[in-house]
């Protein structure tokens, strides 16, 4: 059978592990600091505090 | 509630009930006089006692208002007061538990009452009856809120929430008698884990399917959070609950992990436990009524969102510091204390987030006690983060482990930071949801907050103390090599401040049932304030759409 071996594994998790942590932290990053969503999360923050209490419906 | 229901709806519920009625007959069959026989007499209580209403109010005329027009708030309320009933009974058998360690003849030589059965009924009951009800309840105001969607169901809403709490009542009494998979904050056996299932599948079902319904172009960061809570609940308690009973008659089950794969699994389980069930959700709360209450949008939206990521994606690696000098590998061991020192970053961003919030509004924190369970909450949020990263560290964890200093940690993060956060949102959800002025008495809110931050205090300070000096004596060695005390010496020198952690407890449990007084007469006796008729709802298309 196909055997992982302990040095197998932790080559995989210092290799791709590290680029797959530091890819997603980039897209998280490209994400949040995306100019066209600021308008997107300037509403979002604000429109929390408006005083209405009936669904859209 | 029953009147709110369609027909069609009624008829959903009093077939679901009639199956788990048969369900409950089907367990005390073929448990008999096993725990799984009692406890199928348990579910059939149960199911008859909800079928009672369904079948009684089945044929009352139908609603004829257009139910789509409002919010949804009947399952909050029962969720809310069902997690204050719950809060109550897991404090005061923590407070029992804290009593009998300090005087030990409190287990008053039963069984049932031994250390080992109510203990878990404690962690239980406030992890899962309180947090997880006030989860249950505060999701689903967010979500409405937060989408201007009603919750996309009548009928799931209270499954959910009667399900979840079918679950706690078999995990609770089964501990008491003597049922335990062995598995810290995953002790109910398998049937009622496959309960828990299907129940949790559900309201993950419903949650999506309110915020498809949304008509927001964004879905507030709240909501995500919530999200990552309902999702990896699931996951983790599916692969962690992995397990064959002995027989479908009994309610004994052996997990299918083997050793130390299975030790992993447990603590990659409990940590996550703490780590989405007690901190994402919560972090939903605070992030929706911090900013509500204060009336100040959050500091830094996109912050939230780094944050958010950080903690899902870092937390899921932490859990090995629970198993340092152990026979799990070195390297993960290690790779768990990195996740959990790296933690650190997106956590004290989340409280520094909500603490910038308030920043220009310190006046409001002065005087309104509400405000200041959530300010105080992301406080001790910071300081126990800081504190659990720290203690992750192999060599600190050296002088930790298996002492007292871990359950002040714990205690620093459930009362600190979970628990004055649910008190801030229920404070300010009760009066909102009852539609009064406010809080019956703000005097009383006062009194809890300071009870509340004495009781945590007095407990997290006796617990340091008792934690190192522990640590300390189980490490010293006389000069010919030898230990310096007998495990006895130090339960000694624990005596006093046993005493003090009940104490702590004790004045938190106080302040619990003073919250629960106050819900209760704002409901009974506030006059009701008047409506927002000014309100449109979102018809028109809004900015940023």
């Amino acid at each position: 059978m196909f055997e992982i071996s302990h040095e197998t594994l932790v080559a995989f998790s210092k290799s791709w592990g590290l680029f797959y942590l530091m890819g997603f932290f980039l897209c998280v990053v490209a994400y949040a600091f995306w100019p066209s969503n600021r308008k997107r999360f300037d509403r979002a923050k604000t429109s929390i505090l408006d005083r209405d209490d009936k669904p859209w419906k | 509630m029953i009147g709110k229901l369609s027909s069609t709806e009624r008829q959903y519920a009093a077939v679901v009930l009639v199956m788990l009625l048969a369900a409950g007959i089907g367990m005390a069959a073929l448990g008999r006089s096993d725990t799984l026989g009692v406890h199928g007499l348990l579910v059939i209580l149960f199911a008859g006692g909800l079928l009672y209403p369904v079948l009684s109010g089945f044929y009352e005329p139908e609603p004829t208002e257009d139910r789509e027009a409002s919010y949804y708030d009947d399952p909050i309320k029962v969720g809310i007061v069902l997690s204050m009933a719950w809060a109550v009974f897991g404090m005061s058998m923590g407070v029992w538990v804290a009593a009998q360690l300090a005087w030990p003849d409190l287990a008053f030589d039963a069984a049932w009452s031994t250390f080992g059965r109510l203990r878990p009924t404690h962690t239980s009951g406030v992890i899962f009856g309180f947090g997880g009800n006030a989860l249950i309840a505060t999701s689903f105001h967010v979500v409405q809120r937060t989408s201007r969607a009603r919750l996309a169901g009548q009928f799931s809403p209270w499954f959910v929430l009667f399900g979840f709490n079918l679950f706690c009542l078999l995990a609770v009494s089964g501990y008491l008698l003597g049922v335990t998979q062995s598995k810290e904050y995953a002790e109910a056996e398998w049937y009622a884990d496959l309960w828990l299932v299907v129940v949790w599948v559900t309201y993950f079902v419903l949650f999506l399917r309110t915020i498809a319904r949304r008509r927001e172009p964004h879905i507030y960061v709240a909501n995500w959070y919530f999200m990552a809570f309902i999702v990896v609940v699931a996951i983790l308690h599916i692969v962690n609950n992995l397990a064959v009973p002995v027989s479908w008659g009994h309610a004994k089950s052996y997990t299918i992990w083997p050793g130390v794969q299975d030790a992993m699994v447990q603590w990659w389980y409990g940590h996550n436990a703490v780590a989405f069930f007690l901190t994402a959700g919560f972090l939903g709360m605070l992030y929706y009524y911090l900013p509500v209450r204060a009336q100040r949008p959050i500091f830094s939206y996109r912050l939230s969102i780094l944050s958010f990521w950080g903690i899902t994606f870092f937390y899921m690696w932490a859990g090995s510091h629970h198993l340092h000098y152990t026979a799990l590998p070195h390297w993960v061991q290690t790779l768990g204390m990195t996740f959990s020192v790296m933690l650190l970053v997106p956590s004290w961003a989340s409280a520094g987030n909500a603490l910038l919030t308030l920043n220009g509004a310190w006046h409001r924190v002065r005087d309104d006690a509400t405000l200041r369970f959530m300010m105080a909450a992301a406080v001790f949020y910071g300081l126990s983060t800081f504190e659990g990263s720290f203690m992750a560290i192999r060599p600190v964890n050296a002088l930790s482990h298996y002492t007292d200093w871990t359950v002040g940690h714990v205690h620093a993060g459930a009362l600190g930071w979970v628990a004055l956060i649910t008190f801030g949102s229920f404070y300010t959800l009760v009066p909102t949801l009852w539609n009064r002025e406010g809080m019956y008495s703000a005097r009383l809110v006062e009194v809890h907050f300071w009870l509340a931050i004495a009781g945590t205090l007095i407990y997290v300070f006796a617990m340091w103390n008792s934690g190192i000096i522990q640590g300390l004596m189980w490490r010293t060695y006389t000069e010919d090599g030898a230990l310096a005390y007998s495990f006895v010496d130090s339960l000694v020198a624990m005596y006093p401040y046993y005493i003090a952690r009940a104490f702590g407890g004790l004045l938190f449990l106080i302040g619990a049932v003073v919250c629960c007084y106050n819900i209760w007469m704002t409901v009974r006796t506030v006059p009701l304030a008047k409506r927002l008729e000014s309100d449109v709802p979102a018809a028109v298309a809004l900015p940023g759409e």
